[in-house]
Formats: structure tokens, C-alpha cells, sequence
């Protein structure tokens, strides 16, 4: 085990890792820029380093200050935690070059899914389906277009390979219309990108997004301790997780969850890492793999009682995985809100000092945050304050656990999206479960006109 | 009490670094406060000998007990490693105290990744102060050496 692991991150998972390495024995250095030296996780820490002024740029993404702030500190492991520089494979590479270990996988391994294209071809050859879609650009003569839809199965949507941000995209749904409407986006695009390159894929309609959490060694064991469903999303940002994802069968979820550990197995995966899919129609199709910890680790945590950052430190420490597959049972459900530092109505960011802070507690209450009374939400780095999670022995029990946590949670002194949450745990489409990625963007949007 | 012995005694809290004096002899009553006025109450004539015996038994009471930092610019630290006062170890020191600079010129190495990088003066003047050891470990913003 290592004798002193630094924590390359901030905010509140600097402080979940930092919580990992004590109870492991292990001590802790907290890099931190000039803003967040007043952080709890960098006073507590058994040394800290300041790394740089509050700019991301010249901080936590700073790769010489942050493995400089290793040799100082003669630490022996650098945990990347999430975002910044966790999926960078270059500060994988330059870490382990330096002589320190990288908490997580092989660098060539994070440069395979880092790269969209090719990740999804290693999962294909892996056994993992991806969204049907054409290879490359569309195909020239009309029959070749005709036989791709075809294949692919409608509806299907035509996107520019230039475009992006749902600009220069068309839903076809039926064969009639295919050929025209690819005329149309054709010249949409190359008038909009000067691009005229448009390719095709299947189009999801109802999309749910549901991840597989995965663990594994240096000595090719893996294992998957369930999903996660995190359709509650609003540009793209997931606002609510829950473990397990409600209505799967179970058959099929021990298929794809083995499925994954294969995956992991075939390339060689170690560490933590999460499979994400685009779930429709009792289909899984790959979209993209995360080779760190995620955000919403927790849930899995409550349902499977395995503590996943000991573990992603105890297998970078060269252990074998102390559990089998059939060590893992899901048990219970579990819900997230993040708190977000925002305006519920208009998201716009709420940086600021919290005047007020109190977090509730209780049966299957767990909060991971780092703030605290009097804390100065800095304005240059996420707006996450902190992650409310509820665990109950039914989806129903969590719910209400967390509907009666949210309503004794305080802050004041910045905005925060408890509000939202509020409102979530009352909905009727949430409380049956199963909505998809699109359900909060609509549901926001009618809160919008009905305020008009 | 006279002049020159209430200027000895301004002169003695100075110098001491105490916060505050009082001193009592006979009916007559001196407090001098470091930073504030010295007030003088007299009724009767002073006698002299009380006051050498005074001097020696003189505690610092003040609060700091680091003295007062150099007046002038603090370089800091532009970045994490380990500090050096040289270009290689044995091989004369870039500055000294009391040296003069000019803006630019090199005046300490910080290694980082087995890289030595050059700090240069960020102001011309005069080395006041260094503020770390040789070999030590820096952070961003470390105060580094005081230039007036």
C-alpha cells in the first residue's frame, strides 16, 4: 500500500478520495490553487501544496506543478479523481514516467476510449453493440443511401460531420422522405459549415442512459457491481443518478454487465471505469466508456457496500481485487441530487461565501460535500457543492428519504438548484420511474412557458 | 522626570521590542506603549537609581516573536519545486543579502522535474532578506526574497 498518495482534483471529491486514504492508512497531499486554499479537505490533508493561481489553466489542469508538488512531497501515487486532468493520457504517461503511480488505467488505455471512434470500434470487436449508424461519410447513389437506412432501421438521423450542438441534424422516419431530406441537409450543411459531409445514424427517440460501473486489477480480473440509471439530465449534465436502474430485467442486466467485465478483460482495462449505453427497446448501444471515477460513484457504493475509491487505490497499489463476482450483491436502491451552486429557474452560476450551511442526516442519509459554514464558493471551477444521496431498501423508500432530507437541508448565502430537486422528488414521471434523457429539458421547458 | 531619561526609556522599548513599559517610582508613573503615546504622571521627584535595575529584567511581551519582516517586494514562488540559492550545489550563491539587482537578473533556481529553472528579479534593488533555506520545498506564492 502506498505511504502517501496526492490528490490531484478539488471540491468535494478531493475530499471523498482524501476519506478513502485515511481510513487505508495512507497520507494525504491536497494541491490546491491560490482560491482554494481555504478548502476543508487542503486543513485537513497531512500536507498541501498551492500549485497556482485560481485559473484552471494554471492549476489542477498544470501538469508540471502538479507532479512537481509530487517530488516535493516524495508522495508515491497521484489520485487524478474526476474531470480536470483524470482522462488525460498524456498526465497519465507523464506521471508514471516521473515514478509515480497513476490511480487509474494504462494511459494507452485512456487514450483508446478517449478517442469516440475508436473506443467504439474496440467495443464492437469486444461484443458490445454500439448505435447503428454507417461507417464514415454517407454513401453516394441513392440505393446505397436507401440500403444503409435499411440496414440501420428507421427512424434515422442524418447529422453534418460539421456540424454539432443539434445544428445541421434531421430525423427521417420513413423511406419516402430519405432521400429528399438528405438533399436538403446536404446543402444545409455546406452552407452553414462549408462542410457537405453528412453521415447517418439510427435515432433514438426516448433514449434512458444507464451505465455499468466496473472494477478491475493489474492481474486481468474484473467485475461489474451494477448500473446506474442517469437519464435526469439537462444539457447534457446529469442532475440525478439512481442505483439500480429501475425496470431492467435481470437477465439483462447480468448481460450486460458481463459483457463489460469482458470488455475489460479484452483490453486490458485496470481500475474503475463506467460502460455508458443509450438504453431503448430493451437495446443497449455503446456510446462511450469513462476511464475514472464518476461523479455518481456513490450509488453504486450504497447498493453494493463496496467502497470503489479503496479500491481503485488498493488495485493501482498492485492488489489483487479482494471480490469476486458473486461477491457483489445489489441490495436496496439508491438516489443522488447534486447540488448544484445555480439559479433553480435559470441556472445561471451562484459562486459566493455560504452564510448558511446545515446538511441533514438520518437513516440512509450520506452527504459528499466539501462545503461548510461560511464557505466561498469560488467562481472559477464547477458549480457542484455537494451530493445528497438516499439509500432505501425499496426505490419508493428512497424517494421519500430524500424528499424529507431535501426539506431539511439549508443553504443561504448562494443559490442552489434544492429547489429543482424538491420538485423532482414530487414528480409523477419520476416517481414511476424509467423517464428518458429528454424528460427534464421537456419538463423544464413547460415550467418555462407556463411562466410567461 | 527629566527628558533625557523618558528619551532613554522610548529608546529601551524600541529597541527591546516590547509593547508596553510601565514603570513606577516613587509617586511618578511612566507607561510607554509601542505604537502609542507615552504618558507621564508626576507628583514628585524621580529617584534615579531605580532605573538601571529595570533594564535587565525586561521580558519581551509582545506578541509576534518573529521580528519584523524587511521592508521591500516579496518575490514569490512562479511555480512548485525545490528552491536553490545556486546553479549547482557548492557553486557560488546567485545573491546575497545586501547585494544589489536589476530586474531580470537571475537571483534563485527552482527545480521542478529534474528541470533547473531560472527566477529572475521581478524589480532592480537591494536583497534584503532570503526567506527560504537551500533545498527547500516551495509552493506557488512561497515568499521568496524581500528586494527593496
Amino acid at each position: 500500500m502506498f505511504e502517501k498518495i496526492l490528490i490531484a482534483n478539488r471540491g468535494e471529491i478531493a475530499l471523498r478520495i482524501q476519506r478513502a486514504c485515511r481510513e487505508l492508512g495512507v497520507k494525504t497531499v491536497a494541491v490546491h490553487s491560490e482560491a482554494d486554499a481555504a478548502a476543508k479537505y487542503v486543513k485537513l490533508a497531512d500536507e498541501s501544496v498551492c500549485i497556482g493561481p485560481p485559473p484552471s489553466a494554471q492549476s489542477y489542469l498544470n501538469i508540471p506543478a502538479i507532479i512537481s508538488a509530487a517530488e516535493v512531497t516524495d508522495a508515491q501515487a497521484i489520485h487524478p479523481g474526476y474531470g480536470f486532468l483524470a482522462e488525460n493520457a498524456d498526465f497519465a504517461e507523464r506521471v508514471e514516467k516521473s515514478g509515480f503511480v497513476f490511480i487509474g488505467p494504462k494511459a494507452e488505455t485512456i487514450r483508446l476510449m478517449g478517442d469516440k471512434v475508436n473506443a467504439k470500434a474496440a467495443m464492437k470487436k469486444a461484443g458490445l453493440q454500439c448505435v447503428p449508424g454507417g461507417e464514415g461519410p454517407l454513401p453516394e447513389t441513392p440505393e446505397e443511401i436507401l440500403k444503409l437506412a435499411e440496414e440501420i432501421g428507421y427512424p434515422v438521423i442524418i447529422k453534418a460531420a460539421g456540424g454539432g450542438g443539434g445544428r445541421g441534424m434531421r430525423v427521417v422516419h420513413t423511406e419516402a422522405a430519405l432521400l429528399t431530406m438528405v438533399q436538403t441537409t446536404r446543402g444545409e450543411a455546406q452552407a452553414a459549415f462549408g462542410d457537405p459531409t453528412i453521415y447517418m445514424e439510427k435515432y433514438l427517440e426516448n433514449p434512458r442512459h444507464i451505465e455499468v460501473q466496473v472494477l478491475a486489477d493489474k492481474f486481468k480480473h474484473a467485475v461489474y457491481l451494477g448500473d446506474r440509471d442517469c437519464s435526469m439530465q439537462r444539457r447534457h449534465q446529469k442532475i440525478i443518478e439512481e442505483a439500480p436502474a429501475p425496470y431492467l430485467p435481470l437477465r439483462a442486466r447480468v448481460r450486460i454487465g458481463e459483457r463489460c467485465t469482458e470488455a475489460c478483460q479484452k483490453i486490458g482495462y485496470e481500475g474503475a471505469g463506467t460502460f455508458e449505453f443509450l438504453y431503448e427497446n430493451g437495446e443497449f448501444y455503446f456510446i462511450e466508456m469513462n476511464t475514472r471515477l464518476q461523479v455518481e460513484h456513490p450509488v453504486t457504493e450504497m447498493v453494493t457496500g463496496i467502497d470503489i475509491v479503496q479500491l481503485q487505490i488498493r488495485v493501482a497499489a498492485g492488489e489483487k481485487l479482494p471480490i469476486k463476482q458473486r461477491d457483489v450483491v445489489i441490495r436496496g436502491h439508491a438516489i443522488e441530487c447534486r447540488i448544484n451552486a445555480e439559479d433553480p429557474l435559470k441556472f445561471m452560476p451562484s459562486p459566493g461565501r455560504i452564510t448558511s450551511w446545515h446538511m441533514p442526516g438520518g437513516p440512509g442519509i450520506r452527504v459528499d460535500s466539501h462545503a461548510y459554514n461560511g464557505y466561498f464558493v469560488p467562481p472559477y471551477y464547477d458549480s457542484l457543492v455537494g451530493k445528497l444521496i438516499a439509500y432505501g431498501d425499496t426505490r419508493e423508500q428512497a424517494i421519500r428519504r430524500m424528499g424529507i432530507a431535501l426539506s431539511e437541508a439549508v443553504v443561504e448565502g448562494i443559490q442552489t438548484n434544492l429547489p429543482l430537486h424538491v420538485e423532482l422528488m414530487q414528480d409523477a414521471a419520476f416517481l414511476r420511474g424509467g423517464t428518458g434523457i429528454h424528460y427534464l429539458e421537456q419538463k423544464i421547458a413547460k415550467f418555462a412557458k407556463a411562466a410567461e | 522626570m527629566d527628558l533625557r531619561k523618558l528619551k532613554k526609556l522610548i529608546d529601551l522599548v524600541e529597541e527591546s521590542g516590547i509593547a508596553e513599559l510601565e514603570i513606577t517610582e516613587g509617586e511618578e508613573k511612566v507607561r510607554i506603549n509601542r505604537g502609542g503615546l507615552a504618558t507621564v504622571t508626576s507628583t514628585a521627584p524621580p529617584t534615579v537609581a531605580a532605573l538601571p535595575a529595570i533594564a535587565p529584567a525586561l521580558p519581551v511581551a509582545s506578541g509576534e516573536s518573529e521580528p519584523a519582516a524587511p521592508e521591500g517586494h516579496v518575490l514569490k514562488a512562479p511555480m512548485v519545486g525545490t528552491f536553490y540559492r545556486s546553479a549547482s550545489p557548492g557553486a557560488k550563491s546567485f545573491v546575497e543579502v545586501g547585494q544589489t539587482v536589476s530586474e531580470g537578473e537571475t537571483v534563485c533556481i527552482i527545480e521542478a522535474m529534474k528541470l533547473l529553472n531560472e527566477i529572475e528579479a521581478d524589480r532592480s534593488g537591494t536583497i534584503k532578506a532570503i526567506l527560504v533555506e537551500n533545498g527547500q520545498p516551495v509552493e506557488y506564492g512561497h515568499p521568496l526574497i524581500v528586494i527593496g
